[in-house]
């Protein structure tokens, strides 16, 4: 990849997805673009971008797309769920108890496996939900992991990256190689296409936010920005939880972590500076095309 | 030290397991078929079993029922790893006693991930970029 291509996807990807690349991630966009060529038909990076530049916006979201994009699995790195079990449920179960509901938002939902391991952590909670509406929306910058989401349907190889076996064999049904969770956990999970640098006022108030492992790609004056937007879109005692190298500390009051458990954090009451209408950069069409 | 037999007819599967189990940090024994898995297990039991189905002489589900039975043969971790990938060989299997349960063909980041499962390996946590 030439210096040029370099510094023209360094600079597409930061305005169309706020991914902030360092100068020497030349490999990161290899290993994730040189597939995508392969399956667009040109010969290369180089070509790509020459098809960018020539207006092709139907590229240019399929790269960015092909950017953003991330492995997950089930219950990755096990404590944010076991946080969600132990502290932030039978937290919410006290202070809703009135209400009995609990709005839950999957801030980068990728293809599923986060939200639908909330399902089945709510799910394995048994009674002591009974008679309780709880939502969980999943929103991601891609349709297309949306879509396989929304299908449930994941590889033998995805079922055995941090599903316990019991649940996959409670929750999930065979299909040949494939294996799709169950009707009634998808449809606990709602699917939105959302791009976190625009307005998301619209999806309403949450008492739980995941947002991990977006916000790493985002330079610091865009996850301020989002952190405040995050702290407007949640209920004054809810909870926010974190990827495990992100953190709130230096960047933001508007949340403080809480004691003890990592990556959790909780609204402090402080009010972000406010952008005029709420988003960072209302103009640009992220995701040309769509 | 943590220990883990290894039951696979195969000695291609043992020594590909033996490699992954090895960087786990699991001192590795070997064992071709049930009968001998259950001799190995009644010298000393191991923390943990790597479990092959289908196997000559005993097979691992019949191996499983009898280290059950076995004094101390609660303890160990028994991981079945077969190309047995259907709901039922699976149900069977945990009602036999299975802890964890893995579908052929596996590699470093499955076996690691299940020996996770059964609290045998320490949680790592990955930074996507």
């Amino acid at each position: 990849m030439t210096p040029p291509d370099y510094e023209y996807l360094r600079k597409l990807l930061k305005d169309h997805s706020g991914l902030d690349l360092s100068a020497d991630k030349q490999y990161l966009i290899e290993s994730r673009l040189l597939p995508l060529s392969r399956k667009c038909g040109v010969s290369g990076i180089g070509e790509l971008v020459q098809k960018m530049k020539g207006g092709s916006l139907s590229i240019v979201a399929q790269v960015v797309e092909a950017m953003t994009t991330n492995e997950t699995f089930f219950f990755r790195d096990k404590v944010p769920f076991e946080h969600f079990r132990d502290t932030i449920m039978p937290e919410l179960l006290k202070a809703r108890a009135s209400r009995k509901s609990i709005r839950i938002w999957c801030a980068a939902g990728s293809t599923g496996q986060e939200p639908y391991s909330l399902a089945m952590s709510l799910k394995e909670m048994g009674t002591a939900l009974a008679g309780w509406r709880i939502e969980i929306i999943a929103t991601d910058l891609s349709q297309e992991v949306l879509e396989k989401s929304k299908s449930g349907i994941y590889s033998q190889f995805e079922v055995q990256r941090g599903l316990p076996i019991q649940l996959l064999v409670k929750y999930f049904k065979q299909n040949g190689e494939l294996w799709q969770i169950s009707p009634e956990l998808r449809g606990m999970v709602q699917h939105r296409q959302l791009n976190l640098l625009h307005d998301f006022s619209q999806l309403g108030t949450f008492d739980v936010i995941f947002c991990r492992n977006v916000l790493i790609y985002f330079d610091q004056d865009t996850k301020i920005n989002i952190f405040g937007r995050l702290a407007r879109a949640m209920e004054g005692d809810g909870f926010l939880v974190l990827g495990a190298a992100e953190t709130v500390v230096g960047l933001t009051d508007v949340f403080k972590p809480f004691p003890d458990k990592r990556g959790l954090y909780r609204p402090s009451g402080a009010r972000a500076a406010s952008p005029q209408g709420g988003t960072l950069m209302p103009k640009i069409a992220a995701m040309a095309g769509r | 030290m943590k220990t883990c037999l290894v039951v696979d007819d195969s000695s291609v599967v043992r020594k590909i397991a033996r490699r992954i189990l090895e960087e786990l940090d699991f001192q590795i024994t070997e064992a071709e078929d049930g009968e001998q898995a259950l001799e190995v297990c009644k010298a000393a039991m191991p923390t943990a079993v790597l479990l092959d189905w289908n196997m000559p002489v005993m097979d691992g589900y019949e191996f499983l029922g009898h280290l059950r039975r076995l004094p101390g043969g609660d303890a160990p971790k028994v991981v079945f790893c077969t190309t047995e990938n259907g709901m039922d060989h699976i149900s069977r299997a945990l009602h036999a006693g299975a802890n964890e349960y893995i579908m052929k063909p596996f590699d470093k980041d499955i076996v690691t991930a299940k020996f996770q499962e059964v609290g045998l390996v320490a949680l790592t946590e990955q930074c996507p970029i």
